[in-house]
């Protein structure tokens, strides 16, 4: 089951650049949460230190707190173990092309040292299905290489993969924009039926899609958190006036 | 076409000089004194294979190692450009001063030649090619497959070795047959380390006959039969290069995957 997020006080940057400026934000948990906002925002580097991807750049730092349920992630967990309870789809599908279908979505906790081989078959089915590929893939799960699948497979593929560890949290950095319509809709009816089980984070450039995936929505620009509301409130009747201009198309 | 001609006409002189002397006795015996006919390279043969097998056991992982150090944990630091510089360095020893180097500090300490410091010069030999490469190849690997190793709980240096290394491999393989091939063929390091010997050896700390040694020494004789089984060491070295190179190809690519880059 998911669980919730609370971001208070954050701070990031890269370099000199200071990307995120003091964000104070709840995301509920099993819902979606979209972050809408125009390129470099920050809504990108915002993802990436609820996992704790950002300080993988050695340019990077980070300060604030971020509770995960009741996680301290910053005080009291190494990133490792949070990046295994938070789990991450990236903007282009990223499966590792050296392994199988099965080996990919098993590899999170192959590499982790689980080796149940019989639990391992039923969680890579049970995955696979979870993100709608079980069908298009399971007489090949171990011929054929992850890399082999069309974009859309390989972005379900990697959905499959970060499932695979059970994670409490699902971040999706821009999980269709790579991808053409019909993967997408595919992609977005899956964010639709994982969110009574996880707590989905989707950062997208695409407004319809917000609108169609997410209860809440955040708007961020330049660096900073505009608005958060429900995502109905935010794209009928904003508080703010930037946010209004951004959805009705007038920046960005 | 231009790539390819050096190649086929050198195999083909090579075939056209050598493959005459080539017989059973060439492969199974050992040389025969001067002015009795007939001797074989075999001890040449299995020198050169036990000097290459001691020269990769200490270029691969340590090349490797190197590479990785180089592409993955020490990128930017001060030791990894110090490393890299070294390894630079190293390529452009000349092979005779390497032979000469490992003379004075293997041979005359232990005061014999041996086929162990002849391995030593060749593993030497290959570290270079084998780091340069291996760091290049990991370079190659998308950051993607990295963040996404990471991004599931995967600690660095398992990721590593279990998803960086393993998508470049194909690529370090190739590195690692690269240094092999330059190396088998390698006379000057050895003259001052393995020595050569006439006759059978596996031992690591005797003199030891390598194909390339025994090569040198016959074509600088002046008898005719000697000349004759020149030749046809160099074929068989050739030949014998080839094919390690394609069966490391052939076992290498078996259980890739359809569809695998």
């Amino acid at each position: 089951m998911g669980v919730g997020i609370e971001v208070s006080n954050l701070n990031a940057w890269y370099g000199t650049n200071h990307t995120l400026q003091e964000i104070n934000l709840n995301i509920p948990a099993n819902h979606a949460t979209a972050l809408i906002g125009p390129s470099g925002c920050g809504k990108s580097t915002f993802v990436r230190c609820i996992n704790r991807m950002h300080e993988t750049n050695p340019i990077a730092r980070v300060t604030g707190k971020v509770l995960i349920g009741d996680l301290d992630i910053y005080a009291d967990a190494k990133p490792v173990e949070i990046r295994r309870r938070v789990g991450m789809v990236f903007q282009r599908p990223n499966p590792f092309p050296t392994m199988s279908i099965y080996d990919n979505v098993a590899a999170g906790l192959k590499l982790n040292g689980y080796t149940n081989r019989r639990a391992l078959d039923e969680i890579v089915e049970k995955s696979l299905k979870n993100s709608a590929l079980w069908d298009e893939v399971k007489d090949n799960l171990r011929k054929e290489s992850g890399a082999s699948l069309s974009g859309g497979q390989q972005q379900r593929l990697c959905i499959a993969r970060a499932l695979a560890v059970d994670p409490e949290v699902l971040l999706m950095d821009e999980p269709a924009s790579a991808l053409d319509p019909v993967s997408t809709s595919k992609i977005e009816d899956l964010i639709f039926q994982l969110k009574s089980q996880y707590t989905i984070v989707i950062v997208t450039h695409n407004m319809q899609q917000a609108a169609r995936v997410a209860e809440k929505t955040g708007f961020f620009l330049n660096g900073r958190m505009v608005e958060f509301d429900t995502t109905h409130k935010i794209f009928t009747n904003p508080s703010d006036k930037r946010t209004e201009d951004y959805i009705t198309g007038r920046f960005g | 076409m231009l790539v390819v001609a050096p190649l086929v006409a050198i195999f083909i002189y090579l075939v056209y000089r050598g493959a005459s002397s080539l017989n059973l006795d060439f492969f199974i015996q050992v040389p025969k004194p001067v002015g009795e006919a007939g001797g074989g390279m075999a001890n040449a043969i299995a020198g050169s294979a036990i000097l290459l097998a001691v020269g990769s056991l200490i270029g691969v992982p340590v090349g490797i190692a190197g590479g990785i150090f180089l592409a993955e944990f020490g990128r930017g630091t001060k030791l990894a450009n110090a490393v890299r510089f070294t390894a630079d360095v190293l390529n452009g020893v000349p092979s005779i001063v390497m032979g000469i180097a490992i003379y004075s500090l293997i041979v005359v300490p232990q005061g014999h030649f041996s086929a162990f410091s002849g391995g030593v010069a060749l593993g030497i030999m290959m570290i270079p090619t084998v780091c340069r490469t291996t760091e290049e190849m990991l370079l190659m690997v998308p950051n993607a497959v990295r963040e996404a190793a990471l991004a599931l709980g995967v600690p660095n240096w398992r990721s590593v070795l279990a998803i960086t290394v393993k998508t470049a491999s194909p690529g370090i393989i190739t590195g690692c047959m690269l240094a092999f091939a330059r190396v088998a063929g390698e006379t000057a390091p050895l003259i001052f380390t393995a020595f050569g010997n006439v006759g059978w050896s596996e031992r690591l700390d005797e003199p030891i006959a390598a194909l390339p040694l025994q090569i040198y020494v016959y074509a600088l004789s002046p008898y005719d039969d000697w000349h004759r089984l020149a030749w046809a060491g160099s074929l068989v070295l050739i030949v014998l290069i080839v094919l390690a190179v394609s069966l490391v190809r052939f076992v290498t690519s078996r259980g890739v995957l359809k569809g695998a880059s």
